[in-house]
């Protein structure tokens, strides 16, 4: 990269707005202030994060939730200026000894769910946010042109800044932003960059991507803020990029209340770490991807748009492929300690297609749930492929998952004969057809010809394809696999009642990060009743938005495990891993000088979820007709699907619906099947709103609300709306 | 590759080593603060810990921070380190060290003050070969970099 055009390019901006601050230490894992930046009306101020803040929303998502609340109106949309995009990195992100400590957690209101989107992002901004003296930033308002924000904790010095002549693509955006900030390069560690790229400009389905500079590489690296289109949200603002410039990091930046606590449980988990990764998931060694065989051997890996769950070909595409794509013997993690190390890169990757064909460039994954998404899920068994997609989705800044589930569906409809030619624009969109599929990407993120549909996402196009194209709207709801407007991620839920739950029952939509139970359901039988699905549907998402509230991974709670985990503890209290919610435990106590108890930890989620359950409430969304599925999700939709598992849904009828299933048709047969799956699930939502303490319709209970102590009287008239 | 390697069959537990390498490398007389550690079990068996300068924390530190001298001893820069302790965890012989008054870990950099100080001989400053780590090998552009280390 020549030094003279990134020069060059730096003397092209103009600083809009500026503003100086003292940047104060860390206490305790907090830094105590927050800082809006309006980039609609340049104005920038610091406000005091108050203790009521810390008491009731912890940090991270929860800050994020609380800053947002306050911001918006009832009938703020996505585009709406007063949106914002809340980045928060928690109390104990930053912690350097404790594997998983560096998370940012994103939240906004959504272009595809018009509601509440919170996302979990490594890479070093979050961290550098605080450690620069803040615990969230806002960013408001919309500008009349492309600027970037940029706060140097070096100097305490933010400043507007427009930025015409940047490349618009991650890629190469991130690198000259990391040059033209870092003083030298020594110091280029010690800048991120969040940006999303031209895909985001023209699609809602946008991501961010958060850098960390890579100092073995020499270069920049990016983690994704992913789900639910905030990326598309930055570039409406005209926002090209965040800058983060932030002193060397120590090992206590954080001031904790008890460093040495801190240093000791983090040194276990690494020695942990160290001695069982090789023989339990080898993160370090194959990251997420080593669930691609396992969740095929389960029946559990989406194919051709979630209508089957295994194929032949997926040995192509299985964890022993990318383990020689990967560049290995490099402590690969998103933030600094993390020994599990699962960020894995695959260099000088040859790209064949698309504006940078030719190019040999850096992809940052695959992660399961790229490969699951836009390869399997598409019928596409080609490890190439996927890397192509990887790259291009995150330099455009599109989101992967929503991305493959999205391609999934459209190719679906295509076989199917519900769009064409006519409707595509040529693009022959047949399951396992690359060129095609790597086509529509490439339009998508230039806003051209069906690109520009497909880039809305499965519910617009599901409106799209029912308004112009004559299409079947109820059946187009049975296969469009999203929940509120938010994409499925890629597991096939159709035998796990609770994971159905986990997946549609969440507040931002379908993600599994805020619950996967298909094991302990599906596989060990753990949870059979309504009663016990409904109890882990009530624990674990409260267990997983506590990382998001405090800026964890949630990789290293279960994906490394004490070897007796499994001895020690009964299976059901096993798949909590109570050592793990011991370290946690510490690590908050430590960090802060409080003392919570494990049960604290849950009721610190709780105040957080249900808020933002409410949250939605207030933007007319949030109620139980908001939870329901599609059918793809709980069943089978078709003939054929029926039939390639026809054993498994015959005994279903035979011994749990107690059907004489003699003569009966196919057709019959799938209808029967699902009046009961359809059954089970408003049984089970109802057993979950009980057990979470809200109305059959949803809402959280005046009760639950003064319990938790989020009682404002703004939130209980939303509440009292619907009672 | 000079390393210091001990012989615990003549030590007499004086533990003068110690004293040494805390004065020479940490500019103190409090024993936790040297990077060779000599203990006796209650059987009055001697154990003489110390690095061998194997240089597996070379590839565990996400910083560089850990490299390798000319002279080939490993050493750590503590301007670079952010704390983290992989290294010290991932030491296949725990000889990385840590002390509640630094935030960096500290290990032996084979300078020999302990071996002069012994007086029984117990330490020798010894030759060693070792497989170059994977960051030395990219480092050099040597095709043979390998990372079929246990550890990943
Ligand atoms: S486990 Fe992976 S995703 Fe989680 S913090 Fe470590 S490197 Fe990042
Ligand atoms: S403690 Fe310091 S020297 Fe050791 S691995 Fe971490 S950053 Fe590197």
């Amino acid at each position: 990269m020549s030094e003279k055009t990134i020069a060059e390019m730096k003397i092209a901006h103009r600083v809009v707005a500026t503003h100086h601050y003292e940047p104060a230490p860390v206490e305790k894992g907090y830094a105590n202030r927050t800082l809006h930046v309006n980039v609609g009306t340049r104005e920038i101020k610091e406000k005091p994060v108050t203790n009521e803040m810390k008491e009731k929303f912890t940090g991270g998502r929860g800050f994020g939730l609380w800053l947002l609340w306050h911001a918006v109106k009832d009938t703020t949309r996505w585009n709406s200026d007063e949106n914002e995009i809340v980045i928060s990195p928690g109390p104990l992100s930053g912690i350097t000894q404790y594997p998983g400590s560096g998370k940012s957690l994103v939240v906004a209101i959504s272009p595809v769910t018009d509601q509440v989107i919170d996302s979990n992002v490594g890479g070093y901004f979050g961290p550098y946010l605080k450690f620069s003296g803040f615990d969230a930033l806002e960013i408001q308002g919309k500008a009349d042109q492309d600027v970037i924000i940029v706060i140097d904790g070096q100097t305490g010095l933010v400043t507007i800044e427009t930025a015409p002549d940047e490349p618009a693509d991650t890629h190469r955006l991130a690198e000259v932003l990391t040059h033209m900030y870092a003083v030298d390069e020594k110091d280029m560690r010690n800048v991120s960059v969040v940006s999303a790229g031209s895909g985001a400009d023209h699609t809602l389905i946008g991501c961010l991507n958060f850098s960390l500079w890579d100092v073995r590489r020499k270069g920049v690296r990016v983690k994704q803020a992913g789900r639910g289109g905030i990326g598309s949200v930055l570039r409406n603002k005209h926002v090209k990029a965040v800058v983060v410039h932030a002193p060397q990091v120590r090992g206590d930046d954080n001031h904790p209340g008890d460093l040495q606590e801190i240093q000791a449980t983090g040194r276990k988990l690494h020695r942990e770490v160290f001695q069982n990764d090789s023989s339990m998931e080898r993160m370090r060694m194959r990251g997420t991807p080593h669930l691609v065989e396992v969740m095929d051997a389960f029946d559990l890996l989406p194919v051709n748009n979630f209508q089957f769950g295994r194929h032949d070909d997926t040995k192509h595409i299985a964890s022993d492929v990318w383990v020689k794509w990967f560049h290995q013997g490099i402590p690969d993690g998103c933030w600094y300690g993390c020994t599990l190390a699962c960020a894995k890169t695959v260099e000088d990757f040859a790209l064949s297609s698309g504006p940078y064909r030719g190019e040999a460039v850096r992809v940052d994954g695959p992660e399961y749930e790229t490969v699951a998404g836009v390869g399997s899920n598409c019928g596409i068994f080609d490890a190439r492929y996927i890397l192509e997609v990887n790259f291009y989705c995150d330099t455009y800044g599109i989101d992967t998952i929503s991305w493959g589930t999205l391609t999934a569906f459209a190719m679906e409809c295509y076989e199917r004969g519900i769009i064409t030619k006519e409707h595509t624009g040529g693009l022959e969109l047949t399951f396992g057809n690359i060129p095609a599929a790597l086509e529509l990407l490439h339009q998508a993120a230039r806003g051209e010809g069906f690109g520009r549909i497909a880039g809305m996402g499965v519910h617009k196009m599901k409106e799209h394809f029912a308004a112009h194209y004559g299409a079947d709207i109820a059946f187009l709801n049975d296969i469009g696999m999203e929940n509120k407007g938010l994409e499925y991620s890629q597991y096939v839920s159709k035998e796990s009642l609770a994971q159905q739950g986990g997946y549609a029952l969440t507040n931002k939509g379908p993600q599994h990060d805020e619950a996967w139970l298909i094991f302990m359901d599906m596989v060990n039988k753990q949870i059979p009743s309504f009663e016990d699905k409904a109890e882990a549907l009530y624990y674990f998402p409260l267990w997983r938005t506590w990382f998001g509230l405090n800026g964890l991974c949630k990789l290293p709670w279960n994906d490394v495990e004490p070897v007796d985990n499994k001895k020690k503890h009964p299976p059901k209290e096993a798949a909590k891993v109570p050592e793990h919610v011991d370290n946690y435990v510490r690590l908050f106590n430590s960090m802060t000088g409080r003392s919570i108890t494990k049960e604290e930890v849950i009721l610190q989620s709780k105040r957080a979820y249900d808020f933002q359950r409410i949250f939605n409430i207030r933007l007319g969304k949030g109620l139980r007709r908001f939870d329901a599925q599609p059918y793809r999700a709980a069943g089978p939709v078709s003939v054929e699907e029926y039939e390639s598992r026809a054993d498994r849904y015959d005994e279903q009828l035979r011994t749990e619906v107690g059907l004489t299933i003699d003569g009966m048709s196919t057709a019959e047969k799938v209808a029967a099947l699902r009046k009961y799956r359809e059954a089970r699930y408003e049984r089970l939502m109802d057993a979950v709103y009980e057990r979470r303490g809200w109305t059959k319709n949803a809402v959280p209970r005046l009760e639950t609300v003064q319990m938790l102590g989020i009682d404002y009287p703004e939130v209980v008239e939303v509440v009292q709306r619907h009672l | 590759m000079k390393y210091v390697k001990p012989h615990p069959e003549k030590c007499g537990f004086v533990q003068a080593c110690m004293r040494a390498c805390a004065r020479k490398t940490q500019k103190s007389d409090d024993l936790s603060l040297s990077s060779i550690v000599v203990t006796q079990a209650d059987g009055g068996t001697i154990d003489i810990n110390v690095c061998n300068q194997c240089g597996t924390c070379i590839d565990i530190c996400p910083v560089t921070a850990i490299t390798r001298t000319k002279s080939g001893a490993v050493v750590v820069n503590k301007s670079l380190c952010v704390g983290c302790y992989s290294c010290v965890e991932y030491c296949p012989t725990g000889s990385m060290r840590t002390h509640a008054s630094r935030l960096a870990p500290f290990k032996c950099i084979a300078c020999g003050a302990c071996v002069e100080a012994c007086p029984a001989g117990a330490l020798e400053l010894a030759e060693g070969e070792f497989e170059a780590s994977y960051l030395e090998c990219e480092q050099a552009g040597e095709p043979g970099a390998t990372f079929s280390k246990s550890y990943f």
